[in-house]
């Protein structure tokens, strides 16, 4: 009947488990994927993390240069970051904030010329 | 005696997933349910014909929120086993410590839920709250709390330093003082004890003959888990299943408990024995005061090879494959799956398997997935007839249902 009254009486002197929302927020530890970001002068739209993206909510056009992410699609995996050659996809340990309308991460860099244009 | 038909299910305060039953009850007596299913299908074995076999290990660890590493460790041993791949040793092991790391949290999960069936919520919230030390470390080290993404068809994507085992050992050892302390109240407590025992009795006998797997054939006598067939590291690991022989919900309950100890005993032999030299050797000579030296019942085997490892100092043996660097966490996967291959792994609630079937092509021909819950449905229906309405709850829920996984 008794077992439980350790946990009691030690409940009782100890810190609070929960915290106060939103005056303490709980940080992240090193290497959580949170948010995907991309630096987009780096890009080379060579299209793998598009290729490769599980719920394929990147879409990338070389022709034009631009380079697009339905946030709200985004599962959070990590692969594009992973198969990217340049390294321009990274993920930041914070959480994509709440948002009222789903919202669509858009980038427009310089596509790479083809040899031949360049040479031109 | 006039019947009532009851409907129990799918929104009911105690059922966590989407279960509809239709009890007939006689005078507060149960005296048939039938199930119906089908609220939360998702079509995810359908998405093999648009996704390709790579990224269908991510589509895979959707089907069960809860033991999503476990599910990812099963398609791909499936493609790595039509394909030829060897695993590197490291990632197996990893694979393991992850694969128990996701055990416990279950099993934690599942003992603070069913204290709640029976409205014991200072319980539920306790165990909970251990479990929370489990989802840090995942946090730490896979990036996520619980869809983890760490296996990739060929390996795994990260790896564990010393320090980060160093941590995960610290975290154990503090995990496993907080959970003995609740062994007492889950275990003898009288309130508890009359709720559980011999409800929803499970003999040997119909265990055998109606399926049941995991913790269900376990609690009925049965000494069968798919770890032991070796796969991930579990083939140089070694293990023993743990039973008990009453069948009633009591006895599921206390397998589990039990199993979550023994999941504890098998990270850190893992973590002790992991090839690629530094970390095994980091971590051997690092926590040795606060080993687990009592040896009760099942876990023995584990504990005592975990000791003899200590003492002895027996670090990791050299890797077998010598193509695949020591330290490589993925091998090379070159080609596209072409074959057919089944491959079973011990989820938290029991077996599961995965029919795969490659036709050349990038795309899989057709990813089967036969979840524990669906094979411990019929075992339920066998249970609830004669029980008391009161009871249902506890007994469905001694199950451990996952109507998600199972709808898929």
């Amino acid at each position: 009947m008794f077992n439980m009254t350790k946990n009691v009486v030690a409940n009782l002197f100890a810190k609070s488990s929960t915290r106060l929302y939103p005056f303490a927020v709980r940080g992240h530890f090193e290497g959580f994927r949170g948010t995907l970001h991309i630096n987009i002068d780096e890009c080379i739209f060579c299209r793998t993390c598009m290729i490769k993206c599980p719920s394929q909510c990147i879409a990338v056009d070389n022709k034009a240069g631009t380079w697009t992410c339905e946030a709200m699609s985004c599962v959070y995996c990590g692969v594009c970051v992973d198969v990217c050659p340049t390294g321009c996809l990274s993920m930041t340990n914070d959480h994509r904030q709440v948002a009222t309308e789903k919202q669509t991460m858009s980038y427009q860099g310089v596509p790479k010329k083809k040899k031949k244009e360049a040479a031109e | 005696m006039a019947r009532t038909i009851l409907p129990f299910g799918p929104q009911h305060p105690v059922l966590p997933e989407p279960l509809h039953l239709k009890l007939t009850i006689e005078n507060e007596i149960v005296v048939e349910a039938l199930p119906t299913l089908g609220y939360v299908h998702r079509g995810l074995e359908k998405l093999c014909e648009v996704r390709d076999f790579n990224q269908m290990v991510q589509i895979v660890e959707r089907v069960c929120g809860i033991c999503s590493c476990l599910h990812a460790l099963c398609y791909c041993e499936g493609i790595e086993e039509i394909m030829g791949i060897e695993v590197p040793r490291r990632a197996k092991y990893l694979r393991t410590i992850w694969g128990e790391l996701h055990r416990v949290h279950s099993h934690l999960l599942w003992l603070g839920l069913f204290a709640d069936a029976f409205g014991f919520e200072s319980l539920f919230m306790q165990f909970w709250r251990v479990r929370e030390r489990i989802m840090d470390i995942m946090e730490a080290t896979c990036g996520n709390r619980v869809v983890v993404s760490v296996n990739v068809v060929g390996g795994v994507r990260r790896d564990l330093s010393p320090e980060q085992c160093q941590w995960i050992e610290q975290q154990l050892i503090i995990s496993e003082k907080e959970i003995r302390q609740l062994q007492t109240t889950i275990l003898n407590d009288y309130t508890v004890k009359k709720r559980c025992c011999g409800k929803g009795v499970l003999t040997k006998e119909q265990a055998y003959q109606l399926g049941a797997v995991g913790p269900m054939l376990r609690g009925s006598g049965w000494a069968q888990d798919a770890r032991q067939t070796g796969y991930a590291a579990f083939g140089e690991l070694g293990f023993e299943p743990i039973v008990e022989y009453d069948g009633d919900s009591y006895a599921r309950c206390a397998v589990r408990f039990r199993e979550t100890l023994q999941s504890f005993d098998i990270v850190r032999l893992a973590i002790a024995r992991m090839p690629a030299g530094e970390t095994a050797a980091t971590v051997d000579s690092g926590s040795d005061d606060d080993t687990p030296t009592t040896i009760t019942g099942n876990r023995g085997n584990i504990i005592q090879s975990y000791n003899r490892d200590k003492h002895h100092h027996i670090t990791a043996a050299p890797p077998p494959n010598l193509d695949i660097p020591a330290g490589a966490l993925a091998a090379k996967v070159k080609g596209k799956p072409d074959g057919e291959a089944v491959t079973r792994v011990e989820q938290p609630r029991g077996e599961l398997m995965y029919y795969l079937k490659g036709d050349g092509s990038k795309h899989m021909d057709r990813v089967r997935i036969r979840t524990p819950t669906f094979a411990n449905i019929p075992p339920l229906l066998a249970m609830l007839p004669g029980c008391e309405l009161a009871d249902v709850p506890v007994i469905v829920l001694s199950i451990d249902p996952c109507i998600s996984c199972t709808e898929r």
